[in-house]
């Protein structure tokens, strides 16, 4: 192991944390609304479904600046921030993951919702017919049959957080610790012309997306299997 | 465990492009068919009476008011135990945790009126698959425990939407004889969705016959087979089902005796059934002709007297005849189906005494 700057690992440690929470929150705020979107008969919810997939064709720093007014002094965040004496959200951790959160919606929403989709009415109609409240039915049946999608869906969006460039620029800056994350940290090393630092970090997200991609292939592929 | 008094049953709505409108009642025990031609709305009565479908009207089962104009329950706020079409195994539980999730992984308790897992799993032959995955089942396999599934929800009503439909002919020949059992064993009610008419001979004692949206006929199963305004008996394949009790067996011969109200059946069986023992015989109209005087040389075994109930045209050629076995014709009914030439020639009348001879009667089972 060559010795890295400790510049490096504040840059990919806070990248983790980000991405990990970034992830948990998604599943919980996600998971409601992908199982929404695959139970609801309303007319709009192709229109709630489109929403949710903005972040996917948007330039992240159409993405970024929005976000950048929403958490500024004069937005939502803002005030949000003025609860515990900050002036904004924005430049920081927090307007960070809230930032990531938005960004990575549709990479955990669609993933979970096909998996809800997959598993149709009929299990749910069983459980129903067998005493199971709605609530049990969702926890014991639901869920465990759409397995493969929270685990696609986990995977994806912690791994789109890590990389994540544009939105992070625009409503993060380039604070170390606080905001300088991995894809910046490149940008900057390269900036610097520190091509060895770029290098180590960009080969190292390479390795990464690499092993995560095949991971999931493979535990795909196993649960596929375990279901026939 | 019998609930006391009946199922009512009144729904309406529409379907598609017809109006649905079914009203009946069903007994509080046995097996209760709805018949009917395919999209005749048979399987949406059936989903509305658990809950999973919502039709506008009345659904009571003893004293249970499960939906009238104030109230619907939610189905899993119903004991209903529901057997669908494809047998739907929860995929991710092994076979004992499947027919356990009603009682939330615990076997019931055993107590009077409780269906007891043992019980269900003896029934149903179900002890060499419990710690299989669903997965590694043949289709009746599924289907059985689907059916210990819904028994062991510890239903008031059990309603089956096609059980046997999905299923290649062997294996339901497998799973009609537990199905038997189940009725022999349990005084579960059963609401037997079907299009089968050989599924409602062997089981039904009721009949709820649809067609269209509509409830045409409802009664006991006997009394649909024999009624001549009602286009199942001019059938070509038109037949009854009698219950018969085990009177006898000539070891010579290999012939079953049966006796039925107003008459003897003689069958040839293999030896093995319990004297006194309670089976269904299926004759087909078909399969009886009638003479006006006994005969004396005939090949036919099973020659009774029996009294001419009604007539009927089925067409220019053929008619149907209700006979009443039994020299006061009281007994059993069957169905006859002779030619207008025979009829004439004969110069048969309703009222009339016959002998009705019955080539081939077969074992329904039971």
């Amino acid at each position: 192991m060559p010795n890295l700057s400790p510049e490096i690992w504040t840059a990919v440690s806070l990248t983790v944390q980000l991405a990990a929470l970034t992830t948990a929150i998604l599943l919980v705020v996600g998971t409601p609304v992908a199982w929404w979107l695959a139970r609801s008969q309303a007319r709009w919810k192709e229109a709630v479904a489109a929403v949710v997939a903005l972040p996917l064709v948007l330039p992240p720093t159409v993405l970024g600046f929005y976000l950048l007014v929403a958490l500024g002094p004069d937005g939502p965040g803002g005030a949000l921030a003025g609860l515990w004496g900050a002036r904004t959200l924005a430049f920081t951790f927090e307007g960070l993951v809230i930032g990531s959160v938005i960004y990575s919606l549709p990479f955990v929403v669609q993933p979970i919702r096909n998996a809800f989709d997959a598993v149709g009415e009929r299990p749910l109609e069983v459980a129903a017919t067998l005493r199971a409240s709605p609530m049990r039915a969702f926890w014991t049946v639901a869920v465990p049959l759409a397995r493969p999608g929270f685990l696609t869906g986990a995977v994806l969006g912690f791994a789109h957080t890590m990389g994540e460039f544009g939105v992070v620029l625009m409503i993060g800056g380039n604070i170390p610790g606080e905001t300088k994350v991995l894809s910046v940290a490149i940008y900057d090393f390269v900036e610097t012309l520190r091509w060895r630092e770029a290098n180590l970090l960009a080969g190292g997200m390479v390795v990464f997306a690499f092993v995560v991609i095949l991971a999931m292939m493979l535990i795909e592929k196993r649960m596929r299997r375990a279901g026939e | 465990m019998t609930i006391s008094g009946d199922i009512e049953v009144a729904l309406s709505g529409q379907l598609g492009g017809f109006a649905l409108g079914a009203q009946f009642s069903a007994p509080g025990r046995g097996i209760t068919a709805l018949f009917g031609p395919s999209g005749c709305g048979k399987t949406t009565i059936l989903r509305s009476i658990a809950g999973l479908q919502r039709l506008d009207g009345i659904c009571r089962v003893g004293s249970e008011t499960w939906q009238d104009e104030r109230t619907f329950l939610p189905p899993h706020r119903r004991a209903v135990g529901y057997v669908f079409q494809e047998a739907s195994l929860f995929p991710h539980m092994s076979v004992r945790r499947n027919l356990l999730y009603a009682s939330r992984g615990r076997v019931p308790e055993e107590a009077p009126g409780v269906v007891s897992f043992d019980e269900v799993i003896e029934l149903l032959g179900l002890a060499p698959l419990l710690v299989r995955a669903p997965q590694h089942l043949s289709g009746g396999e599924r289907q059985r425990v689907a059916v210990g599934r819904a028994l062991l929800s510890q239903p008031r009503l059990l309603l089956m939407d096609e059980p046997l439909s999905a299923l290649d002919r062997e294996t339901r020949d497998e799973i009609l004889p537990f199905l038997e059992r189940l009725h022999e064993t349990l005084a579960i009610p059963l609401i037997y969705v079907t299009h089968d008419l050989s599924e409602v001979e062997r089981l039904a004692d009721h009949v709820v016959l649809m067609q269209a949206g509509e409830v045409v006929a409802a009664g006991p199963l006997a009394d649909i087979q024999t009624n001549i305004d009602l286009p199942l008996s001019r059938q070509r394949d038109a037949a009854v089902s009698i219950e018969a009790r085990v009177a006898g067996y000539d070891d010579r011969y290999g012939l079953l005796e049966l006796d039925v109200e107003g008459g003897r059946f003689l069958l040839p069986a293999p030896p093995g059934h319990e004297p006194e023992a309670r089976l269904r015989l299926r004759v087909g109209a078909g399969d009886v002709s009638i003479t006006r005087e006994e005969p004396c040389a005939t090949s036919i075994l099973n020659v009774m007297p029996a009294q001419i109930v009604s007539s009927r045209a089925i067409n220019k050629r053929e008619m149907v005849l209700v006979l009443g076995l039994g020299d006061d014709g009281k007994g059993a009914s069957l169905l006859a189906r002779v030619t207008r030439r025979s009829w004439d020639l004969l110069g048969l009348a309703e009222g009339q005494r016959v002998y009705a001879q019955v080539k081939g009667a077969a074992l329904a089972s039971r």
